[in-house]
């Protein structure tokens, strides 16, 4: 992509700039924070921020862009930054992602725009995520409440219905809001966001944040229905015949657990991640019994997996008192799909790993409660069709430990309401649906984007896929109205 | 914000609720339940739909309050709000003529029985209701079925009405009588959805039980409703609510209902001593007032 390089407002010469080093992002004391739900990082001042900034070197060619799944302008914002100018920075950023508070905390950048900064080759990379998180946080403090110049368009007269306010669905709205048309997102939970609210902590990515993203979405004119099933309340089909919509797009997530298929997978005290993280963040299972969701306090909790979302059990676990908090994963470390990010968050928070174990049963008391974890120990083979090798088990290795929680978070399956419900729209053997490009789907007028077409991916993929499905979606409208013309 | 248009007490500690719910009522089968949050740092939990009107746009369920949600829903009156309510959720009864269909219920179960038994009516079946409760005042929609089966047998554990006994016992003596159910619907709690599906599977008889499992969304997300069904991990919410009684770990499924039994009683006892606190700040005004 041929793109006008942006005005240097860096004024620090080149060979000072590498020298400059990357900004450590203050965080809560790690014993401290073990104990609290309170968010870790607590963001870049702007002084750091300008530092920061300051290190880019202004690559004639920039390949930070093409590691963006959404292509955000990164030099350009990071100059905005060098010149003080925050809150146009955070505007940058968001022509091309509508949630960057979000994505600043919750990107995997080691291995999308800071795995090709340039610096990186030499020196450490820019910390592209922590500018992006700090110009967000600044702009949401500081600008003029919701950060869209935002003129409202004419009506189009055409309806829209969004099925899930996951990240994907967002992105829709946000992005069809503006094109006039009228915009409804139907959730099936009691609040919005999707893994936002439901699945990553409070410690992670503040309830407050997301909270302010809707809001502003709200102002914008889209309307958020919650408690509301598509295909149990209404069907698609009724939606769009009986309630008028005139297309509908299905950002409906990747929300089935998987389990292992072992023995005593079902006793008390064994749960899908899902199940544990919903107690916790949605139903504030950590404020009971001041609310009302109860949730497991364990002595010798193990977590298997080793994606983010069995960090963010091991580390809720941890939180929540347990004197053990166990990670358990079939790989080895340099395996895990985990950000680096919470792998060195949970080790300083006092995680233990044991890495190359897998459990088989888990065993049970006369009450049905799990009390241990018979498990093998790995090594790892021959690559995988996943290109990273196979984790096979040593002979002899079995052993039992003691534990009274377990988190299975070994990823999740597609849900398989809509397509219960809606044989029209094809899925594939996964049970995910099957879109093109454009989030397309096998029905007319219905689009769908995000972990339900991809399968387990990031909240980024996600935005990304719906500001695609956004652009079709119009495309469509737009012919339609022709066609009537 | 959901509005309770009327809410009554039917039997000692089970109240009635009428709620205003368009959707679902259009969209309600027998079978199906709802979810609700009471007020805004509530539990979800699970409750079927005993009746509902499309065209006035509501759903009845009936509420036994026995922990600390059910005990705070039943505080609330007519012209009350509920949190959240969401559904319907659940597949609806298989409903098919099969010839003789025995509904056996035991407490409120039997609000939940009773779109089965109907609709069963409707499908043809000559329909037999076995109402159990602990003692007579216990005994809910005894008239409401009447309405709608051939005939209503009662038994309660203390003699106090109809039979003496079991509901197990009220099967054994139809069968003495000669009449051979060719379906039996069981609902109520555990350990009698149990002890029938025992008894029916000796004799033969198919036997499908609707599970209360403990539950968070009821989409079929988290698997907290999880139970064993013929060797199978099912989720209750997506699966079910009913299964083939003969095929049910019961025993499993007794001991996840239990999983939070202490934190149950201890958010009961903080539901209860708030109540306690609320009463008294209240005598108090009255005292100061009058
Ligand atoms: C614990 C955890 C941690 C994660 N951490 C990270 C991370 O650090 N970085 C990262 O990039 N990614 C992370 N991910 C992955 C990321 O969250 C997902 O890829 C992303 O949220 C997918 O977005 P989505 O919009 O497709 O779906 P979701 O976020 O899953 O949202 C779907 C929404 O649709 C609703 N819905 C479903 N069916 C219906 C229906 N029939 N009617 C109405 N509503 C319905 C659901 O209730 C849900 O709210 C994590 C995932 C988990 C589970
Ligand atoms: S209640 Fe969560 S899957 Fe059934």
């Amino acid at each position: 992509m041929k793109r006008e390089r942006p005005e240097s407002f860096n004024t620090v010469p080149m060979k000072e700039r590498m020298i400059i080093p990357r900004q450590d992002m203050p965080e809560q004391d790690a014993l401290l924070r073990s104990t609290n739900f309170l968010e870790v990082n607590l963001g870049l001042t702007p002084e750091q921020a300008v530092f920061e900034a300051q290190r880019c070197i202004e690559c004639k060619s920039p390949t930070c862009m093409d590691g963006c799944p959404v292509s955000i302008k990164i030099p350009d914002f990071i100059q905005l930054i060098c010149n003080e100018d925050f809150v146009g920075a955070a505007k940058k950023i968001k022509e091309d992602n509508s949630l960057p508070a979000i994505c600043g905390r919750v990107c995997p950048q080691e291995t999308q725009c800071e795995e090709v900064c340039v610096m990186g080759k030499r020196f450490e990379p820019v910390a592209i995520g922590r500018l992006e998180r700090f110009v967000a946080d600044y702009a949401m403090q500081h600008g003029n409440g919701s950060m869209e110049t935002f003129d409202k368009p004419t009506s189009s007269g055409q309806k829209v219905a969004i099925v899930g306010s996951g990240p994907a669905g967002l992105a829709v709205a946000s992005d069809l809001i503006k094109e006039g048309h009228e915009i409804t997102v139907f959730e099936a939970l009691h609040e919005f966001g999707g893994v936002l609210v439901y699945g990553i902590p409070e410690f992670r990515l503040p309830k407050s944040i997301l909270r302010k993203e809707v809001a502003s979405l709200e102002d914008m004119g889209v309307k958020f229905v919650k408690n509301f099933i598509v295909g149990r309340t209404m069907t698609i089909q009724e939606l769009m015949a009986d309630e008028g919509y005139d297309a509908v797009f299905l950002g409906l997530g990747a929300g089935l657990p998987r389990f292992m298929n072992i023995p005593g997978e079902n006793l008390n005290g064994v749960y899908s991640a899902n199940e544990f993280l919903t107690r916790s963040n949605l139903m504030r299972g950590y404020e009971f019994p001041e609310w009302d969701t109860p949730l497991y306090r364990a002595k010798h909790a193990i977590i298997v997996g080793g994606g983010n979302t069995a960090m963010d059990a091991v580390r809720t676990a941890k939180r929540l008192g347990a004197d053990e908090a166990s990670i358990v994963y079939r790989r080895s470390e340099e395996e895990m799909p985990a950000r680096n990010e919470e792998i060195h968050h949970a080790k300083e928070e006092g995680v233990e790993f044991m890495n190359l174990v897998n459990p088989i049963e888990f065993i049970s008391d006369d009450q049905g409660s799990v009390v241990a974890a018979k498990c093998l120990r790995m090594e790892l083979g021959e690559p995988d069709e996943s290109g990273r090798r196979r984790p096979v088990p040593m002979e002899g290795s079995e052993f039992v430990m003691d534990v009274d929680m377990v988190v299975i978070a070994v990823g999740n399956g597609s849900n398989p309401l809509i397509s219960q419900t809606t044989p029209e729209i094809e899925t594939n053997k996964w049970g995910n649906i099957v879109a093109d490009e454009d989030g397309r789907t096998s029905m007319d007028g219905v689009f769908a984007g995000g972990d339900i077409v991809s399968g387990g991916a990031t909240v980024i993929l996600a935005m990304g896929a719906g500001r695609k499905s956004a652009i079709a979606i119009n495309e469509y409208l737009k012919a339609k109205v022709g066609s009537l013309a | 914000m959901y509005k309770i248009i009327k809410a009554e007490f039917i039997a000692p500690n089970v109240k009635s609720f009428i709620l205003e719910a368009p959707h679902i009522a259009k969209k309600r089968q027998a079978g199906q339940f709802i979810i609700l949050r009471v007020h805004d740092k509530g539990e979800r939990i699970p409750i079927t739909i005993a009746d509902s009107n499309t065209e006035e746009g509501w759903i009845n369920i009936i509420v036994q309050g026995l922990g600390k949600t059910s005990a705070h829903l039943n505080t609330l009156e007519t012209g009350d709000y509920l949190q959240d309510l969401v559904g319907p959720l659940g597949l609806p009864t298989h409903i098919e003529n099969w010839g003789t269909l025995v509904c056996m219920s035991g407490g409120v179960g039997t609000a939940e029985a009773l779109p089965i038994a109907a609709a069963g009516k409707a499908a043809g079946n000559r329909v037999i209701s076995i109402i159990g409760a602990r003692n007579k005042d216990l005994i809910i929609a005894e008239d409401q079925m009447a309405e709608v089966v051939d005939e209503v047998r009662i038994s309660t554990d203390d003699g106090s009405a109809g039979r003496h006994g079991l509901v197990t016992d009220v099967l054994q003596d139809l069968m003495d009588e000669g009449i051979t159910p060719d379906m039996i619907v069981a609902i109520g709690p555990l350990p009698m959805m149990a002890a029938v599906s025992n008894q029916t599977k000796e004799i033969g008889i198919p036997t499908m039980v609707s599970l209360n499992a403990i539950m968070v969304d009821g989409t079929g997300m988290c698997g907290a409703c999880r139970a064993t069904v013929g060797g199978k991990t099912v989720f209750v919410c997506v699966d079910g609510p009913e299964f083939d009684g003969h095929q049910v770990d019961f025993k499993e499924l007794g001991s996840r209902q239990r999983m939070y039994k202490k934190q149950e009683e201890e958010s009961h006892k903080c539901f209860l001593e708030r109540q306690m606190k609320k009463m008294k700040a209240e005598q108090m005004k009255v005292e100061v007032t009058s």
